[in-house]
């Protein structure tokens, strides 16, 4: 049911939206090319234009840093502990959320959009003030905590859209079949929000990987990859070190989202829906 | 129905612990009681830490600050908004409001195309490749894109580089002799900053723009057409106005993103602060908490009202 066919014999674009259309993809890639090109230049200290010549030197001096791999170790665990969080959090969210009218519903829907319409500062500051109040010093679990506050929307998002379009006829003929709840949920429900559940984890994963604003706050003296970039912005002497940890950046979430996008991708139609 | 293994429920049901089924039967009978239960931790977890923090930080905005022994005591005072007046704190809101508007506007001008091709024209694997090529940049690493800028803008960097190949410097110079707009380099003027402003949040714009026109039958159009529309035409009153709650929702982000950022603007443009700059120094160096929470307040207030703005004018439904 795909409407791609029927599109093709569509009208065809006009030439100038065409060129601002692609225009703007590369807008969007440039300065990102940019970065990829910069890791591999055999100069040292300066940003200039053209390069000087082509090595891959860095990536190697890169990969023996003591400092580039806690901070990735790091990254890597708060990212861990706070996906796992939000994965429970969101899941249990949208199953109560996803068919129920109650008093406050509206008020959840909010709260779970908060963390993230809100700008990054606020949380931040806030989840700090209150640390602080709490006498909790900045460490490991203040950085989670924080992540999966605005992590959670990403699993809801994904799990109440499938949920929203698995039939609910399907639930019910399990029970006419016998099942009970727990094993309507385990043979029939998480099949069907398995992907949703994986992909909202990975961007879940992905959002928690790359924060910055809210980290900057709650990390306290703690390195995150983020962190460690943003320290060395301001250190010529380390700029192909940067570079190469940029492009290492760019690769661990750009995998993990095309992942996501091929797992989300093609479930407009949950199996059972036709009828 | 691959999913389901028919055959195997019942043989399961049957050699399955009663406790198990008896709790199903429970719950099932008191739909409260089983809402209740899906809703406690997640109530908890936003309640607790997440509106208790920002209420911890609405209180303390409250809180007195002593410049001479730079401590704050729990006494509660208006001070700190009334110091928000302040013709230099009022300046850092206009300029960061200003320049959160300009990004929006400027992401959605530029945006709009993109969107548009990608829902109306890009079939088949066009649409997929389009739909990954503003994805990944929009999950790309914030702090590795707002670091290319500054390597892009700097002096003998590629764009200073592009221009001086195609004669254009004169014209650059004139450009960041502007007031306001200008400065004494492209990565330390305004116009550096609102490029990478621009740049990081348009993602952000485009798909939601994209979801809103794709939204849109194509019949209506088809309909405008017979009925003897232009495109221009059908475009400007048909497509538009259903696309533009796309607009509206992609904004929430643009702006809000805008208003809180505070790494940008130390990476990128004059010395200007920001709402966010102002915050992290408060907070931060001069341990002004009081203050810093204050300043705060502004963003959660602008933002406030703009989600009833947008909600009015329907940007929750294309979100």
């Amino acid at each position: 049911m795909r409407s791609d066919a029927r599109r093709d014999d569509g009208p065809k674009a006009p030439v100038w939206l065409r060129v601002l259309a692609y225009g703007g993809l590369v807008f969007l890639h440039f300065p990102i090319l940019m970065v990829g090109l910069y890791a591999f230049n055999t100069e040292e200290s300066a940003f200039s234009f053209p390069l000087k010549g082509f090595t891959l030197r860095w990536f190697q001096a890169a990969a023996e840093r003591e400092d580039v791999l806690a901070a990735i170790k790091l990254s890597l665990q708060v990212s861990l502990a706070s996906t796992a969080v939000a994965l429970v959090l969101g899941s249990l969210l949208a199953g109560a959320l996803y068919r129920r009218r109650f008093f406050g519903k509206e008020a959840l829907n909010l709260m779970v959009i908060l963390p993230i319409a809100l700008p990054g500062i606020i949380t931040g500051i806030a989840l700090l003030s209150a640390f602080r109040l709490a006498e909790v010093s900045p460490n490991f679990w203040t950085i989670a905590v924080g992540h999966a506050t605005f992590c959670v929307v990403m699993v809801y998002n994904n799990v109440v859209a499938r949920l929203r379009r698995m039939p609910h006829s399907l639930l019910e003929a399990s029970a006419d079949l016998g099942a009970d709840g727990l094993q309507t949920f385990r043979h029939v429900a998480l099949p069907q929000m398995a992907t949703a559940l994986l992909a909202g984890g990975i961007l879940a994963f992905a959002l928690s990987f790359d924060e910055l604003i809210v980290t900057t706050f709650t990390a306290g003296s703690e390195k995150t990859l983020p962190i460690w970039l943003l320290d060395q912005l301001g250190r010529p002497r380390d700029v192909p070190i940067t570079n190469v940890v940029a492009v290492w950046v760019m690769l661990i979430t750009a995998v993990p989202i095309l992942v996501a996008w091929r797992l989300t991708r093609g479930t407009e139609d949950v199996a059972g829906s036709s009828r | 129905m691959e999913t389901l293994p028919p055959m195997a429920l019942p043989s399961t049901a049957r050699s399955r612990a009663p406790w198990t089924r008896a709790v199903s039967n429970v719950l099932y009978r008191h739909g409260t009681l089983y809402l209740l239960l899906l809703l406690t931790p997640p109530i908890l977890w936003f309640g607790v830490v997440y509106l208790g923090s920002l209420l911890a930080l609405l209180v303390q905005s409250f809180y007195t600050f002593d410049d001479f022994t730079m401590g704050v005591t729990p006494e509660f005072t208006w001070a700190n908004y009334r110091a928000l007046l302040d013709a230099a704190n009022h300046d850092i809101i206009l300029r960061t409001v200003g320049m959160a508007a300009a990004v929006t506007v400027a992401s959605a001008l530029v945006g709009f195309p993109v969107a548009y091709y990608m829902a109306r024209y890009a079939t088949g694997w066009r649409k997929g490749f389009f739909y990954i090529a503003v994805m990944l940049p929009m999950w790309a690493s914030y702090i590795v894109k707002a670091y290319s800028w500054t390597v892009i803008l700097s002096k003998g960097g590629i764009v200073y580089w592009l221009v001086e190949r195609l004669y254009l410097l004169p014209a650059l110079e004139w450009v960041l002799a502007l007031p306001v707009v200008g400065g004494s380099s492209l990565s330390t003027s305004n116009l550096g900053r609102f490029l990478v402003f621009t740049y990081v949040w348009m993602p952000f714009m485009i798909l939601p723009i994209q979801a809103a026109i794709e939204r849109v039958p194509g019949n209506l159009l088809q309909a405008a057409a017979d009925l003897g529309a232009r495109p221009a035409q059908s475009f400007r009153t048909v497509l538009l106005p259903l696309a533009f709650p796309g607009v509206v929702a992609g904004s929430i982000f643009t702006f809000s993103l805008t208003l809180g950022d505070y790494i940008i603007p130390q990476l990128v443009g004059p010395p200007g602060l920001f709402i966010g700059n102002m915050v992290y120094t408060m907070q931060g160096s001069i341990g002004n908490m009081p203050m810093a929470a204050s300043f705060t307040v502004v963003p959660i207030v602008i933002i406030g009202l703009y989600l009833t703005l947008a909600r009015r004018l329907g940007a929750f439904d294309a979100l």
